[in-house]
This record gives C-alpha cells, sequence and structure tokens, in this order.
C-alpha cells in the first residue's frame, strides 16, 4: 500500500506544492517584509523536489535512512536563513506544517474508496512531517544560539578597548560587570597592550561598573597586582560613592592600591609621576 | 652542568634568564647570586625574565627569596620584562611578588635602581651632616 502512496506523492507533486503555496499565502503571519513571494517559491519547490524525489518503499516509515539526508539539509539550511532573518519560531514552524495540510489534503483526494487505507497512509505521512517539524525547530534554535554566541563575542571584544590616552599612560574604561571571564580578557589585553607601547602607568576606570562585591573587588585586586608585576603601575579610578560605601561595608583593603575618583584625578597623579605638568598658555582665550 | 651567568655592571648586578628554569637551577642561581652580592657589594640586582614563559609556584617563591637575601645583604631587587602570562600565572597561584621590585624593561629597571640607590645615598648624607651638625 505504501508503495502507492509514494509514487502518488510524486506524481501529485505540482498538486501539492500549489496547495502549500495557497496555504502559506493565505496564513496571516505571512511576513512579506521578511521574503518575497517568488524566494518563498522557490525554497517550497526546492524542498518539495528532494522529499519526493528521495521517497522510495523501504525509506517512508524510516526516518534514519541515508536517503533522507538530502532533505534535512535543505530544510536544515531554510530554518537556519529563517532564524538569521527574524522569523519568529511560529512562522518557520508553520513553514512545514502547511505542507503536511497539503499533503494530507491530497491524499484525502485521491484516496476516496478505502477510509483504513486512508487513516493508516495519512499516520505515516504525519510521522514523517513531524520528524521534518522537529528538524526545523532543532536547526532553528541552533540557528539562534549562534547569532546569540556571536553577539556575546562581540560584546565581550568591543567592551575592553584599551585607550592610550598619553605617552606612557593606558586607560581602560570597563563598562558592565566583572566576572571571572571578563576579568582574564580585561586583564590580558591590559598587559598585552603595556608590553606594546611600553607604558608605565594604566588606568582602570570602573564607572561603568554596576557593583562591586567582593569578588568583582578581587578581579580588581588581581588586575592591578599582575600590573604591578609587570614593571607597571596601576590606579583604580571612577569609584562612586556608593560603590565606596560597599567596598568599606564589605571589609575590602584597597589600601595598597591607588584609588581615585575621577579620570581627571587619575590621569592629573600620572603627570605627576611622570613629571609632566599641563599648563594654559598665552593670556588670550577664547574659552 | 648548566649554569647561569651572573654579570657585574657597576654596583649593580644582571642576570639574565634564557633558558626555562628547572628547580635545581634556580637553586643554583640563588646560592651563587647570594655568594655574589656578598662579595662584590652590589646594590642591586636585575633579574630579566623576559624570555621566560612558564612559571610554577617553585620558581615565584625562588624569586621572592632571592629578593628577600638580597635585601638584608643591602641589595635591592629588580625583576624586568615578565611576560604577560607569566604575570597572570602568578597573580592566580597567588604569588603577586611582595618585596620585589618590577619594571618594564631592563632601561627602566636600571633607571629604578639608580633612584633607589640616590635615594639610600642621599638619606645616609643626610644622617651625616645631622651627625657633623651634632658632634659639632
Amino acid at each position: 500500500m505504501s508503495l502507492k502512496t509514494h509514487q502518488l506523492l510524486k506524481n501529485k507533486k505540482k498538486n501539492i506544492l500549489e496547495l502549500w503555496m495557497k496555504n502559506q499565502l493565505a496564513d496571516e503571519g505571512l511576513r512579506e517584509d521578511l521574503i518575497s513571494n517568488d524566494e518563498l517559491r522557490s525554497q517550497s519547490e526546492e524542498l518539495i523536489t528532494a522529499l519526493v524525489g528521495n521517497l522510495s518503499s523501504e525509506n517512508f516509515t524510516n526516518f534514519d535512512a541515508d536517503e533522507w539526508s538530502p532533505v534535512i539539509e535543505i530544510l536544515g539550511g531554510i530554518a537556519i536563513t529563517r532564524a538569521r532573518q527574524g522569523f519568529s519560531p511560529r512562522e518557520t514552524g508553520n513553514f512545514v506544517f502547511s505542507l503536511k495540510e497539503a499533503i494530507l489534503e491530497v491524499l484525502q483526494q485521491e484516496i476516496t474508496n478505502d477510509p483504513t487505507v486512508l487513516f493508516q497512509e495519512s499516520l505515516k505521512v504525519n510521522r514523517i512531517m513531524d520528524s521534518l517539524s522537529v528538524v526545523t525547530f532543532e536547526t532553528f534554535i541552533k540557528g539562534r544560539e549562534e547569532v546569540i554566541l556571536r553577539q556575546t563575542d562581540e560584546i565581550t571584544e568591543i567592551s575592553t578597548p584599551v585607550i592610550r590616552v598619553w605617552d606612557g599612560i593606558l586607560a581602560l574604561p570597563i563598562i558592565g560587570t566583572l566576572d571571572s571571564a571578563r576579568t582574564q580578557i580585561v586583564m590580558e589585553n591590559l598587559l598585552q597592550e603595556i608590553v606594546e607601547t611600553g607604558s608605565s602607568i594604566a588606568i582602570l576606570d570602573i564607572s561603568g561598573v554596576p557593583a562591586v562585591d567582593s569578588l568583582v573587588a578581587q578581579h580588581l585586586i588581581k588586575t592591578v597586582s599582575a600590573t604591578r608585576l609587570m614593571g607597571a603601575e596601576c590606579i583604580i579610578s571612577g569609584i562612586r560613592p556608593e560603590i565606596a560605601q560597599t567596598v568599606v561595608h564589605l571589609g575590602i583593603d584597597l589600601s595598597n592600591i591607588i584609588t581615585k575618583a575621577t579620570l581627571a584625578s587619575a590621569l592629573a597623579y600620572s603627570f605627576k609621576v611622570m613629571r609632566l605638568e599641563v599648563k594654559k598658555i598665552g593670556t588670550i582665550s577664547k574659552f | 652542568m648548566d649554569k647561569i651567568p651572573i654579570l657585574r655592571m657597576g654596583a649593580f648586578l644582571l642576570v639574565t634568564i634564557q633558558v626555562d628554569l628547572y628547580d635545581r637551577l634556580a637553586l643554583n642561581l640563588e646560592a651563587d647570586l647570594v655568594q655574589m652580592v656578598n662579595k662584590t657589594n652590589a646594590k642591586g640586582v636585575l633579574i630579566d625574565i623576559s624570555a621566560v614563559s612558564i612559571v610554577d609556584s617553585f620558581m615565584g617563591r625562588i624569586i621572592g627569596n632571592i629578593a628577600s637575601m638580597s635585601k638584608i645583604l643591602d641589595a635591592e631587587t629588580v625583576v624586568v620584562g615578565m611576560q604577560p602570562a607569566v604575570a597572570i600565572t602568578l597573580i592566580e597561584l597567588g604569588l603577586p611578588l611582595k618585596g620585589v621590585h618590577t619594571s618594564l624593561d631592563m632601561e627602566k629597571g636600571m633607571n629604578l635602581l639608580k633612584s633607589m640607590i640616590d635615594e639610600t645615598e642621599e638619606d645616609a648624607d643626610e644622617d651625616q651632616t645631622a651627625d657633623d651638625f651634632i658632634a659639632e
């Protein structure tokens, strides 16, 4: 009997495609802003060609068969593109579910004489299409996770810039919460930059750090000690009153670390250490 | 048997470590260096570890020991050219090398030593004048 079904699907490929397209276009959630109708049609056609082209009586009930891999590949590709384009899970799911609807409808039209056969064949089609949906969702979520991972990488990459504020003075503004992984990156970047520029003073500005607990403080102390080991001096600046309060309440000892309230005062201190002086020149000034 | 050369330059001793230190070599260096400080009456020790890429806690302790021993013999120790990875390792091992002076490169280390020795000599001079004054 199953021989009949896959033959039937092969013969009725055009019908199924038309029905499927109709279903998809009738769907309220159709995203014409994200994908054009032509593109949708070509995607659908590619998938359905692969699907019916690879169907045979042996693999019709066995989803693990090798013949399914091209179909899975195409479907995975579509799901990943959709994840990147910003389709919602429901819209991506509907793509496969509407195909199931179309196939079932064609089956219903063709097998009219025997309800038992229709039921059995529908069950098989259901099983196959459910497996395809699972594949779609798996790849869709994988695509989403890739996007998130890339964003995380980008955030860590751009969030720790080492700025050369003066010859021999580096500044590193830290924005966001400091955890172990970020401290590691901050430390590595800073030390590397110290070696490359031969700077003797590094200013760690923590005005963008929302809260300092004992763990964060420990990370800061580590960074300062490592800088000191390299032979450079490290100043912590941008300490807000609330942070000063928490640090003292937690009993964290920052007495061996040079701390300044603002980046400006840290810079002024660095100038003093390097025996530099900034002064106003001339008497006429617009400012 | 490998030996790390200790060079004398004026009032300072220069040690450039260019091989990975294994335990026995480090212990020998410690002994040799202290002997040398005593013999030459050096005022400062410069240890260049820019070529060292691997450290362990033992290495860290040896460097700390050398600094403390030299200090007792009235010589300051400056460690120069530490690699970032080495610095991070020492911190993670909980060895911030307290009492050891550090510098980015040989030149800065030399200047640091000079300034430290100038300071101590000035102090000595001041003590001298104060003594003279009292004597008068």
